[in-house]
């Protein structure tokens, strides 16, 4: 087909559009967090003056300052936040997967007529807000919720727990949230399985379980590892769950850059977190961007 | 031959009460005539009464409607014409990082993308408010809705608009009368999902929003730091509500097949 006007608009509009409100902002971000220390107020040094030529170029270049990234290497506080990040986000995705796993097992097995709406039971809550789902979970959780008085009831405890606040309770908010993202993938590769092969594995003699570790899992690890990057890179970035699930010694690397950039107003920290943030979440992004590529092009 | 047995039944179960048991809670709750949630004082509408009376919270409903009905409207349009150019541009001078501006919001972490929304707007010194939500929602759901569009547009029959164009149908019009009807349950669930999302979202908002426009979760949010409120309970429970009777409405509109696509899409 001959490319005309109209396949022309249908790239420029939304490249013009993504390269103004995503990838600028995004330069703008990388130029803050290089810029000098400066509380609260821009412009931040170094302004680039494009006037001034080559000049104005070399003298930015030579205003930019890496004090920002010091102080975040300098000062364990974030250090520990970006491992406390990656281990809960790790812990988690551990945790989503044991769940996970046996509920798309049987979505998988399901009788096929009712596979459909079973998945989209799982999906459901889904659309209704995160931060629905998770303050669902605070009214639970609370000194006289549900959970309390069902313990007390059975005689387990005698005196109300504090959940809230409490790391459990981020873990338990970051598995409710990201199920699906989890169930998905996995029941995706679960559901192709063919059984004749697992028929096979018993016909020659081997037990189920082991057929399951030695055939099942290793033809679904595609959607293990799928459901897993889904789930571990947001959880990383994660601020609503731990802010109101958490504690205040939660502090995941979200939370940190939210109170750096609204509590502090340190903007350049602020931003080089952000840029960190995204350095150390780039690798599986990338691996996931690769995914996506190939399904499509099987697609 | 496929068997269920009851350990499968089991782990749906289970897996299904873990979902619905909070949410449930929930609703029940909004119902409660009393403040305690351990007390039950009886089936009310009192919350739902209070909440028809909490100014603030009505006007932050009507900001979080019309963004997410202005921003879904741009998604869509910036959103199908980025599918069509994904599946049907071929190779075009900078086409790698235009993939990678759409995928790359669908997996950035909220904190990320509101900070740098909000740099962009503090350096050219726009005043934030009402446009400048609109416009970071956009920005985040289009890509949505370029992912399902995409996915309609790969299993598109092309010799139906060859056809058109053969018997000198003129390609705009191409477009509009074989194109657009036939992806339209796709072009329809993206804009869907592009609504949810922004009513859904608190982190992006948060960063970019300014005086008078203070959204729903937003406003939420400030509520529900302090502890759990009946309110809440009860507006929590008119959301969920809403968004049932559109699914339901949407997957009788789309006969689910759009929709369906769309609801694996958001996951």
């Amino acid at each position: 087909m001959q490319k005309g006007w109209l396949s022309r608009i249908s790239i420029l509009a939304p490249y013009a559009w993504l390269a103004a409100f995503f990838l600028a902002p995004f330069l703008i971000v990388v130029k803050i967090s290089l810029s000098q220390s400066a509380i609260a107020q821009p412009p931040y040094l170094p302004v680039f003056d494009p006037r001034a030529g080559w000049d104005g170029l070399r003298d930015f270049l030579g205003g930019l300052s890496p004090d920002s990234y010091a102080s975040i290497a300098a000062d364990p506080l974030y250090l520990w936040s970006y491992l406390k990040s990656l281990m809960i986000a790790g812990v988690s995705t551990a945790l989503l997967l044991l769940i996970g796993y046996p509920v798309a097992y049987a979505l998988a097995r399901a009788p096929r007529r009712l596979q459909g709406v079973l998945v989209l039971l799982v999906v459901l809550p889904f659309w209704t807000s995160f931060l629905i789902r998770v303050y669902a979970w605070m009214n639970i959780l609370q000194h006289d919720g549900l959970l309390n008085q069902a313990l007390i009831a059975l005689r387990l405890i005698d005196q109300p727990v504090s959940w809230l606040a409490t790391d459990y309770a981020v873990y338990l908010g970051i598995v409710y949230s990201y199920f699906p993202f989890m169930v998905l993938p996995l029941y995706a590769a679960l559901e192709r399985l063919d059984p004749s092969l697992l028929e096979a594995a018993a016909d020659l003699g081997c037990p189920p379980w082991r057929a399951f570790f030695t055939v099942t899992v290793p033809l679904s690890l595609p959607g293990i590892v799928a459901g897993a990057l889904l789930c571990f890179i947001p959880i990383t970035g994660e601020f609503v769950i731990p802010d109101l699930l958490g504690s205040s010694t939660t502090s995941m690397i979200g939370q940190t850059l939210w109170l750096e950039f609204f509590g502090n107003r340190d903007w350049p920290v602020a931003s080089a977190l952000a840029v960190v943030l995204l350095a150390l979440l780039v690798t599986p992004i990338v691996m996931v961007r690769q995914r996506e590529a190939r399904q499509l092009e099987q697609a | 031959m496929r068997r269920f047995g009851p350990l499968n039944l089991t782990a749906l179960a289970l897996g299904l009460a873990f979902l619905y048991l909070p949410i449930a809670v929930l609703v029940v709750n909004s119902f409660n005539d009393s403040r305690l949630v351990t007390l039950w004082g009886g089936a009310s509408l009192r919350w739902y009464r209070a909440l028809a009376e909490d100014a603030a919270m009505l006007e932050a409903a009507s900001v979080s409607l019309r963004v997410a009905f202005l921003s879904a409207s741009a998604a869509t349009v910036l959103g199908t014409l980025a599918a069509l150019a994904l599946t049907r541009g071929g190779r075009f001078r900078g086409r790698l990082l235009f993939s990678g501006m759409i995928y790359a919001p669908l997996v950035m972490p909220e904190v990320i993308t509101g900070l740098s929304l909000l740099l962009l707007f503090v350096a050219f010194e726009i005043d934030r408010g009402f446009w400048t939500v609109t416009i970071a929602h956009t920005t985040l759901t289009l890509c949505f809705v370029t992912v399902v569009v995409q996915s309609r547009l790969v299993t598109f029959d092309r010799s139906l608009e060859e056809a058109a164009m053969d018997l000198g149908c003129p390609p705009l019009r191409t477009f509009f009368s074989v194109t657009l009807p036939l992806i339209w349950p796709a072009v329809a669930s993206g804009w869907m999902l592009a609504f949810a999302l922004s009513l859904d979202d608190l982190v992006i908002a948060s960063f970019v929003t300014g005086p008078g426009a203070t959204t729903l979760p937003i406003r939420i949010y400030s509520e529900v730091r302090l502890g759990v409120k009946p309110e809440i309970n009860a507006i929590c429970t008119i959301m969920i509500a809403l968004v049932a009777v559109g699914l339901i409405a949407a997957s009788l509109l789309t006969k689910r097949k759009g929709a369906q696509a769309s609801l694996g899409v958001r996951l």
